[in-house]
């Protein structure tokens, strides 16, 4: 018993030594930024409920909820360098979903793009 | 004995109170369940003169490529939304040209054969995939008697970020539904030189595309199916 306690009091101790070494997040080029939905922290943890609820609005009723759309989304989150969510490995979506190891799978169709952006490179 | 007799009586008015309460919801229900035809208040659909479809003319394919991102072709495999077609009476020699796309059919035989439930019809009549449940299966594409829809074999990049489309899904042509959600006409419409395309509602009586179809012979093609398309021809 007093062996059992002394290993978990040692890796109680281990838990926050590990814990700040893997906390580096990844720095990652937020665009504009800026807070129009709720607070970063949230919407680090839920971005893809609201995405995902949004999608099925648009596409099924055609209730297209301007704030919380991903073309909203990216509009300020694109870098200021490349009009881009996507296109570096510091972009505002690939930096974190690289370093949690997600998938990302919602620029096989649609545009990592700012519009206006795009807008201006195919109106020549 | 009385007393339980008056408690008995009063618990009689009481449900009989309660039942009539009942009813009004129930009355305000059956209201509701009419209020079904609201949802049928808009069915957007579009009214074709082929008389004034210059042979030769290409400016609608032109206008949904661009609007859509489509390559025109430049793949064989690529997609094609909306073709020019020529067609010949054989007995008269007369010859049509007109625009064929998705018809937007009332009763969808895509939306029927879908497995997934990715092929569907919005509200207001428009025959859409939602490609995030699309598996690509291509059901749609043989169920078709338009030859409307495509299969997106090669990724792709560049999309306009008003209409995502990916390689594994199929598509067609979707009316220009971001188009139309913000109260503007489908490219195609806006883009025929002979003003020949006329988009409209065909649900409200009192819009030019209702009023014409009521005056004028117009024509679904294969109407012998049932489908009901929201697409029709005049002069066919």
């Amino acid at each position: 018993m007093l062996r059992l306690l002394s290993i978990l009091a040692v890796l109680c101790l281990c838990i926050p030594a590990y814990a700040t070494e893997s906390s580096a997040i990844p720095k990652l080029d937020i665009g504009k930024g800026g807070e129009c939905v709720k607070e970063p922290q949230w919407m680090r943890k839920n971005h893809m409920h609201l995405l995902t609820h949004q999608r099925d609005e648009v596409v099924h009723k055609g209730v297209r909820d301007d704030k919380i759309s991903l073309k909203n989304c990216i509009e300020c989150h694109a870098s200021t360098k490349d009009d881009s969510v996507i296109a570096r490995d510091d972009s505002f979506c690939v930096a974190c979903h690289r370093y949690e190891a997600v998938k990302l799978d919602c620029f096989e169709c649609h545009s990592g793009e700012r519009k206006s952006a795009w807008l201006k490179r195919n109106s020549k | 004995m009385s007393e339980i007799n008056v408690q008995r009586r009063q618990f009689l008015k009481m449900s009989m109170g309660v039942a009539a309460v009942s009813i009004a919801p129930g009355i305000f229900l059956f209201d509701m369940a009419h209020g079904k035809a609201d949802a049928n208040k808009v069915r957007w659909g579009m009214l074709i003169e082929t008389a004034n479809c210059a042979e030769g003319c290409n400016d609608c394919v032109t206008a949904c490529n661009t609007e859509n991102g489509l390559s025109g072709g430049v793949n064989s495999t690529d997609s094609q939304w909306i073709r020019k077609i020529e067609i010949k009476d054989i007995s008269t020699g007369r010859e049509t040209s007109l625009p064929m796309m998705c018809q937007h059919c009332e009763h969808p035989p895509c939306v029927d054969v879908c497995p997934t439930g990715a092929s569907f019809k919005r509200a207001d009549g428009i025959v859409l995939v939602d490609k995030h449940l699309c598996i690509g299966c291509r059901y749609c594409m043989m169920a078709c008697p338009y030859k409307a829809r495509s299969f997106v074999h090669e990724p792709l990049q560049n999309q306009n970020p008003d209409v995502p489309r990916g390689r594994g899904t199929v598509e067609s042509c979707t009316m220009c539904v971001h188009r139309i959600d913000q109260g503007q006409q489908p490219a195609c419409a806006v883009a025929c030189p002979n003003k020949s395309i006329l988009f409209g509602n065909l649900n409200d009586p009192d819009s030019e595309i209702a009023t014409k179809i009521r005056t004028v012979a117009s024509a679904q093609v294969r109407a012998d199916l049932g489908l009901n398309p929201g697409v029709r021809y005049q002069g066919l």
